[in-house]
C-alpha cells in the first residue's frame, strides 16, 4: 500500500541479507563447524554480546504485545515491564565466569552439553531436549505470528503472503550464517530498535501536545489509567512482583541467554555488556511502552493491542521515518526468532543427532544436517503459524515460564550448589514443566491461585525437589 | 581436570570461582536493591488517589521515582560495580598459571 513505508523496510532486510552473507564467508576462521555455526566460535565482544542478549530477549511481546497491553491497561503495566531493568545485569552476572570457565572446561556448545556435563546423565539430556523442542517451538510461533501481522498490517498484503515474506527472510540468514551472523544481526538490530523507540517516543509526545497534555487527557478518561494498579485495578502488587520472577531474574533459566553466557571473548567483554546491556534493556523498555500508553489519547479507540504501535508510527511520522522506525519491532523479533531456531536446530543436531544415534560422524555430514535441520524446523514454525493463536503474547509467555520453571535450578544450582546432582536435576525439571502446566490450566479456569503469576508456584516447588532429590538419594559433593 | 575429580583429597577448587562466587552474589545483593527501590515506590507513592499525586516532567511522582530514577540508578550502580568490584580473569579451560607451572614440574 504504501510504498514510502515499505522500501526502508525493504532495505533493511536487504542490508541483514549482507550481514548473514559476510558472516558465512567468516565461518571456519577455526574452532571446528559446531562451534563456528552453534557459538561463533566464542568470540563475542562486549557491544555485539549486549545486543544480542538485549535483541534475542526483546522480542514480538516487547514491541507490540507490551506497548499494545500498555495501551490499555496504563502506566502499571509499564511499571510491570520495567522489571525487565534486573535481567541486563542478573544474567551476566550470575551466569557470569563459571558457567564461561565451566562450558570451555567441557567444551560445550549448548546449554544441554553443559547440563550433561555437569549431571553426568543422558536422561537429564534427553529430558532437556524435549523440554526446549516442546516450548521453544511454542516461542517461535508466537514470533512468527507477530512478524507476519507487522508486515500484513503495514503492508496490506494477506497473511499468508507476509508470513512467507518473513519467513523465507530469517531462513536464509540463519542456514547460511549461523550464531555469528545471528549475534552480528542482533547488534544492528538493537541498534535499530535504540534509535526507533527514541523517534517514535519524540513523535508520539508531540502529536499530544506534551506530556502534561497527554496526562491530562488520560486523567479525564480514566484516573486510574496513571495509578500503578491499571486502568480495571487488577494489577495487584503480588501480581507485578511475582513479574519480577517471569520476566526479571527468571531469565537466567532460559536456554538462549544461557548459550550466549558461553560465548564471550573474555571477561572485559562481558564487563562491557553488562552495563550496555543494563541500559539498553532499560532504555527500550522505558520507551516502548511509554510510547504505548502516550498513544491513547493520540489515537484513540485501537482494540487490537499488537496493532498500536504501527498505527502510531504510521499516524504521528511522515511515511518514509515510519518505515524505519518499524524496522525496530520487525528487528526485534527477527532476532529472537533465529535465535530460536538455531536453539532448537542445536537441541535435535548435538544433543540428539551426534550424543545419541551417531556419535562419530564426519564433518562433513554434521554441517549438512544441521543446515538441514534449521531449514525443516523453519518450515514447521512456518506450518504451524499458517493458522495463527490469538494470543501472541500468552503463547510466548507461557513459553518462557515453561522454560525457567524447567531449567532455573539446574543451571544455577549445578552452577554453585556442590550436592546438586542428577536426581535432583531430573526431579526439578520435572516437577517444574507438570506444575506449570498443571497450575497454568488451574489459572485459567480459576483466576491465579494466590494472585501470583503461573511461573511463580513451579519456580519454587521445582526448588524444593531439585534440594530434596539432590540430598536424599545421593549425598556427594562434586568436584567441578 | 580429570585428575582432581579422581583424587578428592589433592583437590583444589579453581581459584577463579571464588572470584565467580563474589560476583554472583553481588548480582543477587544489586537484584534485591532493584526490586525494593521498584516496588518501594511504586506502591509507597502510587498508593493515593491519582488527584493527589504530584508530576516530575509531566510523570506520576510514583513512577517517575520508581521507573525512571531506579533505571538511572540501577545504571550508575551497574558502571561503578563494574569498574571497580569485578575481576578480570581469564576465561580459558585451564587458567594461566597453570599452564605457566607445568614446565617447572
Amino acid at each position: 500500500m504504501n510504498i514510502q513505508v515499505i522500501i526502508p523496510l525493504l532495505i533493511f532486510l536487504i542490508a541483514i541479507f549482507a550481514i548473514g552473507f559476510i558472516a558465512s564467508k567468516q565461518m571456519g576462521s577455526g574452532g571446528g563447524f559446531l562451534q563456528e555455526y552453534f557459538l561463533g566460535g566464542r568470540e563475542l565482544g562486549g557491544f555485539v554480546l549486549a545486543m544480542t542478549m538485549v535483541a534475542t530477549y526483546g522480542s514480538a511481546s516487547s514491541f507490540l504485545g507490551g506497548p499494545g497491553t500498555a495501551y490499555t491497561v496504563g502506566f502499571g503495566w509499564i511499571l510491570l515491564a520495567m522489571s525487565q531493568v534486573v535481567t541486563g545485569y542478573f544474567v551476566l552476572l550470575i551466569l557470569g565466569k563459571k558457567f564461561a570457565i565451566l562450558a570451555r572446561k567441557y567444551n560445550a556448545i549448548t546449554m544441554i552439553d553443559f547440563l550433561k556435563a555437569r549431571y553426568n546423565s543422558p536422561s537429564v539430556a534427553i529430558l532437556s531436549a524435549i523440554a526446549i523442542i516442546i516450548f521453544l517451538f511454542s516461542a517461535m510461533t508466537a514470533q512468527w505470528v507477530g512478524g507476519a501481522r507487522l508486515i500484513e498490517s503495514l503492508t496490506g498484503l494477506q497473511y499468508t503472503t507476509a508470513l512467507f515474506i518473513f519467513a523465507i527472510s530469517v531462513l536464509v540468514y540463519v542456514t547460511i550464517g549461523g550464531f555469528r551472523a545471528v549475534a552480528l544481526t542482533d547488534a544492528v538490530q538493537g541498534a535499530i530498535m535504540v534509535i526507533g523507540t527514541t523517534i517514535l517516543l519524540i513523535g508520539v509526545i508531540i502529536a499530544g501536545g506534551g506530556v502534561p497534555a497527554i496526562m491530562q487527557d488520560l486523567l479525564n478518561e480514566n484516573p486510574r489509567l496513571v495509578t500503578p494498579y491499571g486502568g480495571d485495578g487488577t494489577l495487584t502488587p503480588a501480581y507485578i512482583s511475582s513479574f519480577w520472577i517471569l520476566v526479571g531474574v527468571g531469565v537466567v533459566g532460559l536456554p538462549q541467554m544461557a548459550v550466549r553466557a558461553m560465548s564471550y571473548k573474555s571477561s572485559r567483554a562481558m564487563h562491557r555488556a553488562l552495563i550496555i546491556g543494563t541500559i539498553v534493556t532499560g532504555f527500550i523498555m522505558l520507551n516502548m511502552h511509554l510510547i504505548g500508553i502516550f498513544a491513547r489519547p493520540v489515537l484513540p479507540g485501537i482494540d487490537v493491542g499488537d496493532k498500536v504501535i504501527p498505527l502510531i508510527a504510521l499516524e504521528v511520522l511522515p511515511p518514509w521515518l515510519a518505515g524505519i522506525v518499524l524496522a525496530a519491532p520487525m528487528a526485534a523479533i527477527m532476532s529472537t526468532v533465529d535465535s530460536l531456531l538455531l536453539l532448537v536446530s542445536s537441541a535435535v543436531v548435538k544433543d540428539v543427532y551426534i550424543n545419541f544415534i551417531k556419535p562419530d560422524a564426519p564433518e562433513k555430514r554434521v554441517k549438512q544436517i544441521s543446515i538441514g535441520v534449521t531449514a525443516i524446523l523453519g518450515i514447521i514454525v512456518f506450518l504451524l503459524a499458517l493458522q495463527p493463536p490469538d494470543l501472541l503474547i500468552f503463547l510466548n509467555l507461557f513459553a518462557f515460564g515453561g522454560l525457567e520453571a524447567a531449567f532455573i535450578w539446574p543451571i544455577v544450582l549445578g552452577l554453585y550448589w556442590k550436592y546438586g546432582n542428577k536426581y535432583g536435576a531430573i526431579l526439578s525439571m520435572l516437577t517444574g514443566i507438570i506444575s506449570y502446566i498443571a497450575i497454568h490450566f488451574y489459572n485459567a479456569a480459576n483466576g491465579n491461585l494466590f494472585g501470583v503469576h503461573t511461573v511463580t508456584l513451579p519456580i519454587v516447588l521445582s526448588l524444593i525437589a531439585y534440594i530434596i532429590g539432590s540430598l536424599a538419594i545421593q549425598r556427594k559433593a562434586f568436584r567441578f | 581436570m580429570s585428575i582432581n575429580q579422581k583424587t578428592p583429597d589433592t583437590y583444589t577448587p579453581d581459584p577463579r570461582f571464588k572470584i565467580a562466587h563474589k560476583e554472583a552474589w553481588i548480582g543477587v545483593a544489586l537484584a534485591i536493591f532493584n526490586f525494593i527501590w521498584w516496588f518501594g515506590f511504586a506502591f509507597g507513592l502510587g498508593n493515593r488517589p491519582p488527584e493527589e499525586y504530584t508530576y516530575t516532567f509531566g510523570l506520576p511522582d510514583w513512577f517517575f521515582y520508581s521507573c525512571v530514577v531506579g533505571f538511572i540508578l540501577m545504571s550508575i550502580l551497574v558502571i561503578i560495580i563494574t569498574k571497580f568490584f569485578l575481576t578480570e580473569v581469564s576465561l580459558e579451560a585451564e587458567p594461566d598459571q597453570q599452564k605457566e607451572e607445568l614446565p617447572k614440574l
